[in-house]
């Protein structure tokens, strides 16, 4: 019996050190997750006036869009771009989806090759949105069996 | 240390290093026109993305000088002194025009993997040199390079007993020699197909004649000895997979016992009298000249003597192999119905002047270029200034070698004034030439052979 009481009572204290630390992480986790989203502790300085910049958060910056172009990869702007920058651009270059031009069913083609392959992930409700903005976005051109010569850059040859 | 640890100088985790840059709108790198002229600011925001998931300074850490060497080009003068993990400002240097000695008038057709390819002017010398050399990568250049502990296993199944060599054992037990040997890109040319093919949108640039010099493969193979049963060789390198799954490997292909035991097919370990460049294979490369620039292997490792076709990556499916029978444009073909490219077909580029000159009436053009035919020589070179209705002989040149290109020139008068268009055509040993439109479509765009032209106008 003495041995049971004296069990309970190290389960107790470890279940009260282990209490604490939990209270304690949860505290600091909130500081931290606080700091994070507002390092300058503006919540405890009052009110401000309003400024006239606008802060630009890191994270729009990221992802900015300039003249309808993804800066980060070079896509163009539509719906569906995201889910082709966290998709398509993990393993290999935007530069590679740019300059491919398929219809939809040799995309889908593409993306099962690279499921099989490649180990691209089930792309779920995203797979359509992805197709749907690559066939709008970078559609085939008819080129035909021989194209003309464009953008000669013409230059005197001298002797 | 993780993968990432790169991000001590170069950081993803910190957005707002992007804020200064802008960074470019691709497209206009991949048609070719303006990348000559690209804005390397730009170029190097671009680079930082792209090799941030490289271990560089691991790499650093972990490889001898020679590597060191190899990588920046030159000797590294007192490279004895410099301090564990300090990263050289050679290797600093994002851009990926420095990083690879390539010139800036090189085209980057992809970042991740890198594909960098030539513009047909770029391609006017004998010899090709490294900065005008195509980069083909379907991986990422492996990261740790250690000269001094890298070996070759050659095993398999019809191998009589498997063995390893080290570098230096290779070097000396082994005779050397020396080829210029033509390696293009089974994809070259493929910008032109229609309906378009999956890949890197080549254009004419996805070729080279350097000077390789190595160890015969053969003399490699017989000594390791094989048995009846071997049909093809297959190779293994040190590559990683672009989704870093170190159980996938990038690119293992190879070739027929035929064209594994051929003279001119070397386990290479120069590249014009130097270190192979890192990109190019360093420090081991598999040179199978007039095939599939992929067969030639970088950073070879291991070779298998295999009893049946090899089947490692990219030697299946869609990958480096043609419908066997002709299809229409665009048509589903079955896997079954698909055959490996051997020999590469007959080709030639105009390589002076550079498309776009302009000439005085009465002056004449002289041209030069070269052509080359896979496993065969080229017997014919013409040229054809209005649009293939006459052609005239060029003057050409033998090779230097087995399957190294051929040299031509010709000279030109032009009758009057006016816009032309100059058209070459090579023909084979077998009779066979280039012909003027896009030979057969196939699902991955192979094989494009059709004759190059360039502008011209006379005033």
């Amino acid at each position: 019996m003495e041995g049971k009481e004296k069990f309970k009572a190290q389960v107790r204290s470890i279940y009260r050190l282990l209490t604490t630390l939990m209270v304690l992480f949860v505290i600091t986790a909130f500081g931290v997750i606080y700091l994070l989203s507002d390092p300058t502790l503006s919540l405890f300085k009052g009110k401000q006036a309003p400024s006239e910049y606008v802060e630009v958060t890191a994270e729009d910056d990221f992802d900015k869009i300039e003249n309808g172009i993804h800066l980060r990869t070079g896509l163009k702007e539509g719906e569906g771009l995201m889910a082709v920058v966290n998709n398509c651009t993990n393993c290999h270059s935007a530069l590679l989806v740019m300059q491919n031009r398929m219809n939809e069913e040799r995309w889908i083609a593409t993306i099962r090759w690279m499921q099989e392959t490649q180990n691209l992930w089930d792309l779920g409700k995203n797979e359509e949105i992805i197709v749907k903005y690559l066939v709008t976005n970078y559609p085939p051109k008819n080129k035909g069996r021989r194209e003309i010569l464009t953008d000669i850059q013409w230059y005197e040859l001298e002797d | 240390m993780s993968t990432f640890s790169l991000s001590e100088d170069i950081s993803l985790g910190d957005p707002a290093r992007f804020r200064a840059r802008k960074l470019p709108t691709y497209g206009q790198m991949s048609n070719g026109k303006e990348t000559g002229k690209g804005n390397i600011s730009n170029f190097k925001a671009l680079v930082e993305i792209a090799y941030a998931p490289m271990n560089r300074r691991h790499f650093i850490k972990n490889t001898a000088l020679g590597t060191l060497t190899a990588a920046v080009g030159t000797e590294i003068v007192f490279g004895k002194m410099i301090p564990n993990g300090y990263s050289l400002l050679a290797l600093q240097d994002p851009d990926p025009f420095t990083l690879f000695r390539k010139d800036r008038e090189m085209v980057i057709l992809n970042d991740k993997p890198w594909n960098i390819e030539a513009k047909a002017h770029l391609l006017d010398d004998k010899i090709t040199p490294n900065k005008f050399m195509f980069i083909r990568n379907n991986g990422l250049i492996p990261e740790e390079v250690d000269v001094a502990s890298w070996t070759l296993t050659i095993d398999g199944e019809a191998v009589r007993k498997p063995k390893i060599y080290t570098l230096s054992e290779l070097k000396s037990k082994f005779k050397t020699y020396t080829y210029q040997l033509t390696l293009e890109c089974g994809g070259n040319g493929r910008s032109e197909f229609d309906p378009p093919a999956k890949g890197n949108q080549w254009t004419v640039g996805a070729v080279s004649c350097a000077e390789w010099t190595g160890v015969r493969l053969r003399d490699v193979l017989e000594d390791a000895g094989f048995t009846e049963k071997a049909v093809y060789i297959g190779y293994h390198a040190a590559d990683v997979h672009l989704s870093r799954d170190p159980k996938k490997e990038t690119i293992s292909r190879g070739a027929p016992m035929a064209k594994a035991l051929q003279d001119e097919t070397l386990l290479a370990f120069k590249m014009n009298g130097e270190d192979i460049p890192l990109a190019h294979g360093y420090p081991l490369r598999l040179v199978a000249g007039g095939w599939p620039a992929s067969v030639s292997g970088k950073w070879i490792q291991r070779i298998s003597i295999r009893d049946r076709v090899h089947d490692g990556s990219k030697m299946t499916g869609d990958s480096y192999r043609m419908p066997c029978n002709p299809v229409a444009p665009g048509e589903k073909v079955k896997d079954e119905d698909m055959c490996i490219i051997e020999s590469m077909p007959v080709k030639s580029l105009i390589t002076y002047p550079q498309s776009g000159a302009m000439i005085k009436e009465g002056r004449k053009l002289n041209i030069r270029g070269h052509a080359w035919a896979g496993e065969l020589e080229v017997s014919k070179m013409e040229y054809s200034i209005d649009f293939g209705s006459t052609w005239q002989n060029c003057s050409l040149q033998k090779p230097v070698n087995r399957l190294a290109w051929q040299h031509f020139s010709a000279d030109i008068s032009f009758p009057k004034k006016g816009y032309y268009e100059v058209w070459g055509r090579a023909t084979d040993s077998n009779g066979k030439s280039q012909p003027m439109l896009l030979p057969g479509w196939n699902p991955k765009g192979y094989l494009n052979n059709a004759c190059h032209r360039i502008a011209i106008k006379v005033t």
